[in-house]
């Protein structure tokens, strides 16, 4: 094995890690390494491999090529439940018929802390109390999960997260079909956690206020690395989601602004595209809350 | 707080299955009190003497008391697969039925009595076994085979049904006599008639030793809630997990359905009442649906010797005729939740 010269092989990091199903190749050579304490944005169309990549990251699926590791060791080495007391997971969908309450939610992070059979400590309902209030759900606690609308049941599954004590925290585009207000809650609230946070997101502009970097990628190749500003420049914006955009730079992050196909730039598009309405919310929020 | 109420739950469970056991076995054409009953038990272990005469006693001891004890064992796991089989598809319509494990262990119990293979109740539990593993790794394979996630689980259990269903019909139709297919008939419907202690002992011994399985995976099975990506995300080997657990059910199934026939529906509905009481932690639902399903099937069984008596219906029809309407409510309840 001959791995690049590190500094430090603290936290979870992959190297160079590829993986094909059925001969279509989903991830192609990607190295992530997350500084500790660090917002990491992954970006990038439907399809690009972010899932993929946060999938690999937590250990549910294993690379065909490279390795994920944690503190160094290779993640299938160090065992489903030692990754999972480190290494919590927010899914983009969470279902179940299960008839549970936000406080059971919550419990089920400590699972990988509990033994079968065993009932919880009060060391694992320390960690369910503080990760109800850090989530401002103590007061739903006894409620009944499905009676939660979406943005409250993201918060659960974070709130469950962050009950396994992890230092990493791996979200899959945690706010899709949120209200606005939500998607800004949501990420002020995991940016603001002492975890390092790799987070999938389809909004550009909310990626660029929360995350400290973004990774671009595209047909399962990182396409682009670096700080919003570094990152979010209209060329690479154009080549990765193919729309026409112009990009402000803004105090503290840059704005990306959708732009209509008709009104772009001549040479941008395709002279026999017809016009059409962007379908992404352009510049939907733009300034911070509070 | 909930913690008091498991135990209590479970204690008061404990005194209401000792209490129907010794009242169902005082029911029936002998006339019995529970207090008899009792003095014979007592008896047994050198404490006093029995009441009964000698007729009476091996009414009790020979007849009724296997019977009751059968059936309270078989409600016991068929309750159990069943609320390991939801848990674990994800879906609360799932019992040994749905994986076609029953229908297996039907066809071959039915392959040994038709066609005659050894005789006794070790060879019927053997073809019941062999049937119900077969049906069991067919299910698997085929599931597997379709990607291998819970929904085709299902879809394959019920193509295994149908299959061993015809397997079991043609068999029953080619080659057993009126007499023997009346038998076949009333075991595929469910009895407990025949229940020896043999039956008593060999249940009841394969339950604890599944009961202690899905006891130590009570926490895993907690995981699979949100599915089985979340639950290996929780530190589950799912893979393992669902072997292990699916298997041993297999294998109470088996063994229950080779003894007492084809019991429906215990094993769908007893684990939603169950969890009513509970909550949906298994820590505390596994020992309530197995005491809930024990003392369900005490008193089906007793009504369905008594009822119609001296006729006795098959205690499986009184199962799905309780059963259908409560299957009927959970589907309700599921539409309401999605």
């Amino acid at each position: 094995m001959n791995h690049p010269v590190r500094t430090s092989e603290e936290g979870l990091r992959a190297d160079r890690v590829s993986l094909g199903i059925g001969g279509r190749i989903l991830l192609d050579g990607v190295t992530l390494v997350p500084r500790p304490g660090e917002t990491i944005g992954l970006l990038g169309p439907n399809g690009s491999g972010k899932s993929t990549l946060l999938r690999l990251l937590a250990g549910v699926l294993g690379p065909s090529a490279g390795v994920v590791t944690l503190d160094g060791s290779p993640l299938n080495r160090v065992g489903r439940r030692a990754v999972a007391r480190r290494v919590a997971t927010v899914q983009q969908h969470a279902h179940t018929q299960t008839e549970l309450t936000v406080r059971d939610v919550v419990a089920l992070g400590r699972i990988p802390h509990r033994r079968s059979w065993s009932p919880m400590t009060p060391d694992d309902l320390a960690a369910v109390t503080r990760a109800l209030e850090r989530t401002g759900l103590t007061d739903r606690a006894d409620q009944s999960w499905h009676t939660l609308s979406g943005g409250e049941r993201q918060r659960a599954q974070i709130a469950r997260a962050l009950a396994q004590e992890p230092g990493e925290l791996l979200l899959d585009e945690p706010t899709n079909h949120l209200d606005i207000q939500y998607q800004l809650d949501l990420l002020e609230l995991v940016t603001g956690l002492p975890v390092t946070a790799v987070i999938a997101l389809h909004d550009l502009n909310l990626a660029a206020m929360y995350c400290d970097r973004l990774v671009v990628l595209k047909d399962g190749g990182a396409v682009a690395e670096g700080t919003p500003s570094q990152v979010l420049t209209p060329a690479l914006i154009e080549d990765v989601y193919g729309v026409p955009v112009e990009v402000t730079p803004g105090s503290d992050h840059p704005v990306v602004r959708f732009l209509r196909r008709g009104s772009a730039p001549p040479g941008r598009t395709g002279p026999d595209r017809p016009p059409r309405a962007p379908d992404l919310p352009a510049g939907a929020a733009q300034e911070r809350p509070g | 707080m909930r913690g008091a109420r498991p135990a209590l739950l479970i204690t008061s469970g404990l005194l209401l299955l000792a209490l129907s056991v010794s009242v169902a076995v005082t029911i029936g054409p002998a006339d019995i009190t529970p207090d008899q009953v009792w003095r014979s038990v007592a008896a047994r272990f050198g404490l006093g003497e029995s009441p009964l005469s000698q007729l009476r006693e091996g009414i009790v001891w020979n007849l009724r008391m296997p019977r009751t004890l059968l059936a309270a064992v078989c409600g016991a796991g068929l309750a159990l697969c069943g609320a390991v089989m939801q848990s674990l598809l994800r879906n609360p319509l799932a019992d040994p039925f749905v994986l076609g494990v029953s229908s297996g262990a039907s066809t071959g119990a039915v392959a040994v009595i038709v066609l005659g293979w050894g005789a006794g109740v070790v060879s019927l539990s053997a073809g019941a076994f062999v049937g119900a593993l077969l049906s069991f790794a067919m299910v698997m394979l085929l599931s597997h085979s379709l990607g291998g996630s819970m929904d085709r689980v299902v879809l394959s259990g019920v193509a295994a049904m149908q299959l061993f269903s015809a397997l079991t019909s043609f068999t029953v139709l080619t080659s057993a006599d009126a007499e023997t297919t009346r038998g076949v008939l009333f075991w595929l419907l469910g009895s407990l008639s025949g229940a020896g202690w043999t039956d008593v002992l060999l249940c009841a011994a394969v339950l604890a030793l599944v009961l202690a399985v899905c006891l130590a995976n009570t926490t895993t099975l907690d995981a699979f809630a949100f599915g089985e990506e979340a639950a290996a995300n929780l530190g589950v080997q799912v893979g393992r997990a669902r072997v292990l657990l699916l298997s041993v059910t297999a294998l109470l199934t088996a063994v229950l359905v080779s003894s007492a026939g084809a019991i429906g529906f215990v094993g769908l509905v007893l684990p939603h009442a169950a969890r009513a009481l509970t909550g949906s932690s298994h820590a505390r639902l596994l020992p309530v649906t197995v005491l809930a399903g024990a003392v369900f099937l005490v008193w089906v069984d007793t009504v369905a010797r008594t009822a119609l008596d001296p006729q006795e219906i098959p205690v499986g029809v009184v199962t799905s005729l309780i059963g259908v309407p409560a299957f009927v409510a959970v589907l309700y309840r599921v539409r309401s939740k999605t």
